[in-house]
């Protein structure tokens, strides 16, 4: 495939990327993408069951949904702050651990547990979005088929498997679709709760990218480009697909 | 209804729920509880490792007050203020037009440029910062406001096109044919029947917009250096190194930073949400 965008940057030097092939940092980086992008998709499950828990109708609902969808609403880099705090060895989970008798531990200057702490912290506003997807979703749902469904003995799991989810398909969709993008949002709170560290531990690609490219640590701008090249190829066949199924569906409804 | 509602459900079950609402909401928001509680804190409770208890003071107005006199903070705010609201209404204005032309002119490019929105909005974005920044760089406008402006006004506009024009597409459309019949311009079908229509629309996406530029990080990052345009995000994170071990002024920092998305969401609740889930219930 020709890029045109990025020709420079390939034009400039293959040594860029042959740079990139022996460099440590760069496959630690790729790495934490790829846990970011799993784990994130824990937000999809863990949203849905939290709106099937809030989908009741009972005095005060209203304001509990919109409580629970508040994390969403306010800057990462809040949410970064206080949880890179909660982390802290003098915050809130090191005491606690410290009174229970573990010993005090942060988790943030682990190498090989920060990553999983800094997208623990992330993944928390993004449930919040997932669950507001299938609360739409939920209210969508035909009523005819939920009932229908249950004269015929569908009960709990097999009327959720096969009459719930399939009519809830659009909302997963795009929460697969929102929490694919949230993953690569991993640049603020990595920026916020680590820079990068213990060691690059933490490093995602662009962050990686921004340190090499635009940081105080240098103005590799080639360097950097073949990062974002690299990342753009990863991403390419996500963006192809939900590309074609749009037009699918556009191609339908003209 | 799915699940079956509560009130057909055995009465312990009904009790029991109206018990676990509550906790799981305490525990689901115990993170905002901990910046609320700290942020009223004194420096006493912080160094005595009183995090939890009741604060032994009550001092939010006097730490909101100390974040304003030794911090640029105010200035953080204003420069917030002033990138996202030009922000909103450029990308809300173009996105009318485009969304306008797009939902109700056919030509041969129309799909095509339909899906350049589309596919612009699926780049992961974080891959443009090296060219964006020479590119403000080139245009002088590194480090300002204005540059920080234009770039999101660029990049929203996708997002906003694709909401406008599905918005658009969804209108009677006999109404312009009628106008067209009777002799309106394009220019008056435009400005008197389709952007009251709509209305709804135009107040999701500013509120969605004023939020995601609010909340923005990444291009704060990228295209600020200095405090003079530095939003409050940024300024946060640079407040955040300085205050390593001064957690009660940062918290009141964030709360501040928090405010308006908030106050935001909860005005507009409604359309913020019918914003968010565009496309949640139908394929």
């Amino acid at each position: 495939m020709q890029w045109d965008g990025l020709s420079p940057a390939i034009y400039v030097g293959f040594s860029n990327y042959i740079e990139l092939l022996d460099d440590e940092y760069f496959y630690i980086s790729l790495a934490n993408n790829l846990k970011w992008l799993i784990f994130f998709m824990l937000a999809v499950p863990i949203g849905l069951g939290l709106a099937i828990f809030l989908n009741q109708t009972i005095f005060g609902i209203r304001l509990i949904k919109s409580l629970f969808f508040f994390p969403f609403v306010i800057s990462q880099v809040v949410i970064g702050i206080i949880f890179a705090w909660f982390y802290n060895p003098r915050g809130v989970i090191g005491p606690f651990l410290e009174t229970i008798g573990l010993g005090n531990y942060a988790i943030l200057a682990d190498e090989n547990f920060a990553t999983y702490g800094i997208i623990f912290a992330g993944i928390y506003p993004q449930i919040a979005y997932c669950m507001i997807l299938y609360l739409t979703g939920l209210n969508n749902l035909n009523m005819d088929q939920i009932e229908a469904g249950r004269m015929d003995g569908a009960k709990g799991l097999s009327l959720f498997k096969n009459i719930i989810l399939p009519q809830l398909k659009p909302a997963t969709f795009l929460a697969i679709v929102v929490t694919v993008i949230g993953s690569l949002r991993s640049f603020d709170m990595v920026a916020i709760m680590t820079q990068g560290g213990p060691w690059g531990s933490t490093n995602v690609l662009a962050y990686y990218m921004f340190e090499t490219a635009l940081s105080e640590y240098g103005y590799r701008m080639g360097y950097g480009s073949a990062i974002a090249a690299v990342l753009f190829t990863i991403m390419m066949f996500y963006i192809l697909f939900f590309i074609y199924r749009m037009y699918q569906s556009e191609k339908k409804g003209l | 209804m799915f699940p079956i509602p509560i009130q057909k459900r055995p009465l312990i079950n009904q009790i029991s729920y109206k018990i676990l609402i509550p906790i799981s909401l305490f525990i689901w928001l115990i993170p905002l509880i901990g910046i609320m509680l700290t942020s009223i804190r004194g420096l006493g409770d912080i160094t005595a490792g009183n995090y939890w208890g009741m604060p032994s003071e009550f001092l939010l107005f006097s730490n909101i007050k100390d974040v304003f006199q030794n911090t640029p903070m105010l200035s953080y705010i204003m420069n917030s203020f002033k990138i996202t609201i030009p922000t909103v209404i450029g990308a809300v204005a173009v996105s009318c037009m485009t969304g306008f032309a797009l939902a109700s002119y056919k030509f041969k490019a129309n799909l095509f440029i339909f899906f350049t929105f589309i596919a612009g909005n699926f780049v992961p974005f974080q891959i443009l910062m090296i060219p964006v920044r020479d590119l403000t760089y080139q245009m002088g406008l590194y480090d300002t406001v204005t540059g920080l402006v234009l770039f999101h006004v660029a990049f929203q506009t996708g997002f906003c096109t694709l909401f406008m024009r599905n918005f658009i597409k969804a209108l009677p459309h006999e109404l312009f044919e009628a106008a067209r019949i009777d002799g309106t311009s394009e220019f008056n079908i435009f400005f008197k029947i389709v952007l009251p229509l709509t209305r709804p629309a135009i107040a999701a996406l500013s509120v969605l917009i004023f939020t995601f530029i609010w909340n923005d990080f990444f291009w704060a990052t990228v295209l600020i250096q200095g405090q003079h345009a530095m939003p409050i995000t940024a300024g946060l994170k640079s407040l955040n190194g300085q205050w390593v071990t001064v957690y009660h002024l940062l918290s009141a920092g964030s709360i501040m930073a928090a405010i308006p998305p908030v106050i935001m969401f909860f005005l507009m609740q409604k359309h913020f949400i019918a914003g968010l889930t565009l496309g949640a219930s139908k394929g």
